[in-house]
């Protein structure tokens, strides 16, 4: 399922990135470690016989959702949150917590991935994935799935249009 | 050093990128971050759909994938919206100071 070497570095440089992410104060920074993930991962389908979800992924994410997040950061000019020490007010057994939790959830991960072991070996068969064979299938098996995600959509541009207008503008007109 | 990766490298990396998405939405006070947090975990979920549709050589994952983008993209365009909102009236994204239902 691919090159060890082109996975290790691949995932390094993916988490490299999420802690990037998590730990930097300036809200832009965030953003573009954000697309540096997305990316990584992008390349990730690629190695897995996924090129249409690559390029999705690459459009969708690294596009259009990293742009929308970078609007509305400097739209409202929240680079940073007003006062680090706010951020820092008393959380010290919030943050303990939190950490508790996660070596948690990765340890539960670690126990499932543990039992359920034993994969199959050998070399598994590539399948043809273009998109001719990815439109017939959603086409043909999730026809109703795909126009309820058409409605969704509607659903939440409508909603954002309602909640973008804002009252001053509507007791003008 | 193993000649190919097997199914559970990718499963680990997937574990590894949720939790620290989790580890972002509970210590980050700033909503924008919180919310690149929860997307950073949706990825992870679509790193295993693909990676398990090329070990089980079933299409279906892919597919799945595209839902789960479509359904993101939904997610954060109504949740930004929001953030402006509350960014209007009261002036702050720090989540800590959305507390107005709080007894």
């Amino acid at each position: 399922m691919g090159n060890p070497f082109v996975f290790i570095i691949l995932a390094i440089i993916a988490i490299a990135a999420a802690t990037g992410m998590l730990l930097s104060r300036n809200a832009v920074h965030s953003a573009l470690y954000l697309v540096l993930n997305f990316m990584t991962i992008a390349v990730f389908y690629l190695t897995l016989n996924a090129p249409f979800v690559a390029m999705v992924q690459v459009t969708v994410y690294a596009g259009a959702i990293i742009i929308l997040f970078l609007f509305v950061i400097m739209l409202l000019g929240a680079e940073q949150l007003r006062g680090i020490a706010v951020e820092q007010r008393g959380e010290r057994w919030h943050r303990l917590l939190a950490m508790v939790l996660a070596v948690a959830l990765i340890g539960v991960f670690v126990y499932l991935i543990i039992i359920e072991g034993a994969p199959i070996g050998g070399e598994i068969p590539l399948i043809d994935s273009s998109p001719t064979e990815l439109g017939l299938l959603l086409f043909e098996n999730y026809l109703l799935p795909f126009e309820i995600t058409g409605l969704l959509l509607l659903a939440a541009m409508i909603g954002v249009a309602v909640l973008g207008h804002s009252k001053e503008e509507s007791d003008n007109a | 050093m193993p000649s190919s990766v097997t199914i559970e490298w990718y499963v680990a990396l997937s574990v590894i990128l949720f939790t620290m998405g989790a580890l972002g939405v509970l210590l980050r006070r700033n909503a924008i971050i919180i919310f690149m947090s929860v997307e950073l975990m949706l990825n992870s979920a679509n790193l295993l759909f693909v990676a398990f549709s090329r070990y089980l050589s079933d299409l279906n994952g892919q597919v799945l994938v595209f839902f789960v983008i479509t359904v993101a993209a939904a997610e954060v365009a109504v949740g930004l919206a929001l953030i402006v909102v509350i960014f209007r009236t009261r002036h702050s994204i720090n989540i800590d100071d959305v507390n107005l239902l709080k007894g």
